[in-house]
């Protein structure tokens, strides 16, 4: 069924659909049934039964969506999910749109009514492949069955090829059904002429970078999620370790670089660190490593690294120059690009420039005078001290989030490894942890899957916990619970005249822990100190799933904040703890 | 300034939406836009005139790269090639002033392609100059409607930009 190629068998076009993801090495899909989808369903009845491809069922298809993003961003393979026809596929719609702004490749099929329909506004009818164009790196409706496996084959590779991106596979119910005369293509076998091979290395730019760097006395490394993608973690250490150049991370590159080293500066931007803030502003190299200069990384665009010539390494030739214009400009893989960089450098510049020293020493002072705080108060518990807490008791857990302030001070606090942080970043999509926990879970049975979540993003997609709880997935669910759409609160408070329009969300809320019992999960509630830590000790050691009501102190604010509009270097809520108060916060270094 | 784009496309179901959707989205200005087969089967030529600064362009082309069905886009602008667009133009005429319309059509090797008691339908071939001068030398006589192509365009294999020459030869005239 599986092994050989197929040349000419009579076949329908669902088993060429289900035959050619098989091929792909596609083990776990997300989906759920429906109307136009059926046929497809019914082929999967089979398929499962043989143990070669497992459907897991969500709850609602935004879920699936999600979950797939989360498997592949967790493992970098390409993550599947189907949903049917008409509301169906638009429930896709906020899942492929995060993949597509977080360039993740992921592979949506969706059901479609029969051809003879299309176009008539038949029963569940929508033209998802209209809908799906801007947010697409590719898409195709399957016309003719014949096509349906080098559709897949070349779904696969544009997946994949050069800045990953999601593509959208619409099958018409009667395409599905039709028998026809079978060939199976293999992974590969595609040719794509739209698909270019990426541009081969300039070495006169790649001279030009380490010339740049050999002479640069406060450089910096900014790191964003193409390094991730690329699997640069180990190259990226190879140069540190070698140069001594402090690493920033934006939220997509969280991660890439041992966050316990003392050249790791965390997150820069909007919610970042105040000293990576600092060095930036004040550097006078920003290398740039599949980052895209993003809005809420540069702040006030042109105050952003003003003093610094850039080098800016990417894989998508439109990302440089789109916002800033690089003195050097790298079209290429950031491993290889950073490999052949690295090899110029050790055989033709001495390691370690000495002014490098006094610039470390810099950083050093600001990290010492900016640190980052977990207020402490005697009457509630903070969200950060249940990150910190948290994140002591599991280190090699893979973290997954959604959208807000516990997001943010996620990304400030938690220390994770490379592919282990999970984040919507670039559409900042709430309801995404949940769901995307469940992909990392799916993807990683064996491994400690947190899903730190707010009380407004969790109930976005609260349902999943079916889903977590029909497959008995072990995730550990850590919502900071503070009864308001927290960073909504916060931005009416500093920018809105604490006019605060439809952000508290006490009224309406869940008992938490009821919920999940509701749904067979175990639960706690922690609202002090002296269950926090025990609770959560309990809920990491437990091997199913458990849902942990935080509720925390309900007006704490994200800090260091930079206004929008502001340079990065104009941070509020940057001020040191005062000699008196110190005992109210714990400062942290990351 | 504006900009001539010869971009060869893979002649599949949406493609022109994936182009159309593109320009709408990065605020791109689009002032022209020609379509049809191109030499080889399954693939078409557009040629798009954009308003647009260098860099804009750059922008511009990285991104169509970026789509699938896109082969090649090579901005012809500063490239010595052939530009023409086919207008058609029905001006409203009269038995006094039919001979003078008749007339401007002749000196710019246009044919009638229509006649009616008051009105003609002219067309008319050429670079986008002489498209824009011929229209406004029938201006006076009223126009109705106006069909035009858009420019399409190919670059000259020979290189020479006939344009530079015109001016060298007036120039030594003079």
């Amino acid at each position: 069924m599986l092994s050989k190629q197929i040349i000419g068998s009579e076949k329908t076009g669902r088993f060429a659909l289900l035959d050619s993801i098989v091929r792909h090495g596609v083990i776990h899909i997300f989906g759920y049934p429906g109307g136009a989808i059926l046929p497809i369903y019914d082929e999967l009845y089979a398929w499962e039964e043989l143990s070669l491809i497992k459907n897991i069922l969500v709850r609602h298809e935004q879920g699936a969506s999600h979950a797939a993003d989360a498997y592949s961003r967790s493992t970098g393979k390409v993550g599947v999910c189907f949903a049917t026809s008409g509301p169906g596929a638009t429930n896709l719609v906020s899942g492929i749109a995060t993949a597509h702004i977080d360039s993740v490749p992921i592979l949506a099929i969706t059901g479609q009514v029969g051809r003879p329909f299309i176009g008539t506004d038949a029963f569940q009818e929508v033209d998802i492949f209209g809908i799906t164009l801007p947010i697409v790196k590719h898409s195709y409706v399957v016309r003719d069955p014949r096509d349906m496996s080098r559709i897949v084959a070349e779904a696969f590779y544009i997946c994949k090829h050069g800045r990953p991106g999601p593509v959208l596979i619409d099958v018409p119910k009667d395409v599905g059904l039709e028998k026809f005369n079978y060939f199976s293509v293999e992974p590969g076998q595609v040719k794509i002429p739209g698909c270019r091979p990426l541009s081969n290395l300039k070495s006169r730019q790649i001279l030009m970078a380490a010339k740049m760097i050999q002479q640069s006395s406060q450089p910096l490394l900014y790191i964003g999620g193409g390094a991730i993608i690329s699997d640069a973690h180990s190259i990226i250490k190879e140069l540190v370790d070698l140069y001594k150049i402090p690493v920033t991370t934006t939220l997509m590159g969280k991660g890439i670089f041992n966050e316990d080293s003392e050249f790791c500066l965390g997150m820069l931007g909007m919610h970042g660190t105040a000293y990576a803030n600092f060095a930036v502003s004040e550097c006078d190299l920003l290398i740039a490593l599949g980052a895209r200069f993003d809005d809420r990384v540069t702040g006030k665009l042109d105050e952003f690294a003003c003093n610094a010539q850039v080098i800016h390494v990417d894989i998508d030739p439109a990302e440089v120059g789109k916002n800033r214009i690089p003195q050097v400009a790298i079209v290429g893989d950031v491993t290889e690009v950073v490999t052949s960089l690295l090899n110029l450098l050790k055989n033709n510049f001495k390691p370690y420039p000495e002014q490098i020293i006094s610039w470390q020493e810099r950083i050093h002072r600001w990290r010492q005078q900016y640190p980052l705080l977990v207020p402490k108060k005697s009457t509630s518990i903070s969200p950060q001290e249940i990150l910190v807490t948290t994140n002591q008791l599991a280190q090699d857990a893979y973290f997954t989030t959604d959208v807000g302030q516990h997001q943010m001070w996620s990304a400030q606090f938690l220390k994770v490894k490379s592919k282990h942080w999970i984040s919507s970043a670039g559409l900042g999509t709430m309801g995404y942890g949940l769901p995307a926990a469940i992909g990392a879970q799916v993807a990683h049975p064996n491994e400690l899957v947190i899903c730190v979540s707010g009380d407004s993003s969790f109930q976005m997609n609260m349902q999943e916990l079916g889903t977590i709880a029909q497959y008995k997935l072990p995730i550990k669910i850590v919502i900071i619970n503070n009864r308001w759409q927290g960073m909504v609160r916060q931005w009416q408070q500093a920018f809105y005249g604490e006019r605060y329009s439809h952000s508290r969300m006490t009224e309406g809320a869940p008992n938490f822990q009821k919920l999940a019992e509701a749904f067979g999960i175990k639960a706690f509630t922690v609202n002090n100190r002296q269950n926090m830590e025990s609770s959560l000790k309990d809920a990491m050691k437990y091997p199913g799933p458990v849902l942990l009501d935080c509720q925390v102190t309900e007006n704490e604010n994200c800090y260091p904040m930079v206004a929008p509009g502001k340079s990065n270097a104009q941070m509020i809520g940057i001020a040191k703890p005062q000699r008196g108060t110190a005992s109210n916060y714990v400062s942290r270094n990351i | 300034m504006k900009h001539t784009l010869s971009v060869l496309v893979q002649d599949e179901a949406g493609v022109l939406s994936r182009i159309s959707g593109l320009f709408a989205r990065r605020g791109f200005n689009i002032a022209s836009l020609a379509v049809g087969p191109a030499e080889q089967i399954g693939v078409s030529r557009i040629t798009m005139v954009v308003q647009g600064d260098n860099r804009t362009i750059e922008q511009l082309t990285k991104q169509l790269y970026k789509l699938v069905n896109i082969l090649n886009v090579q901005d012809v602008t500063n490239i010595p090639s052939v530009e023409r667009e086919l207008m058609l133009i029905k001006i409203q005429v009269n038995s006094q002033n039919r001979i003078e319309a008749l007339e401007i059509v002749k000196i710019f090797r246009a044919n009638v392609v229509d006649i009616a008691e008051d009105l003609i339908i002219v067309e008319v071939t050429g670079d986008p100059g002489k498209i824009v001068a011929i229209e406004q030398l029938l201006t006076k006589f009223g126009i109705i409607e106006i069909a035009r192509t858009g420019k399409i365009s190919l670059v000259r294999t020979s290189k020479i930009n006939t344009e530079y020459l015109k001016d060298k030869v007036v120039a030594y005239n003079a």
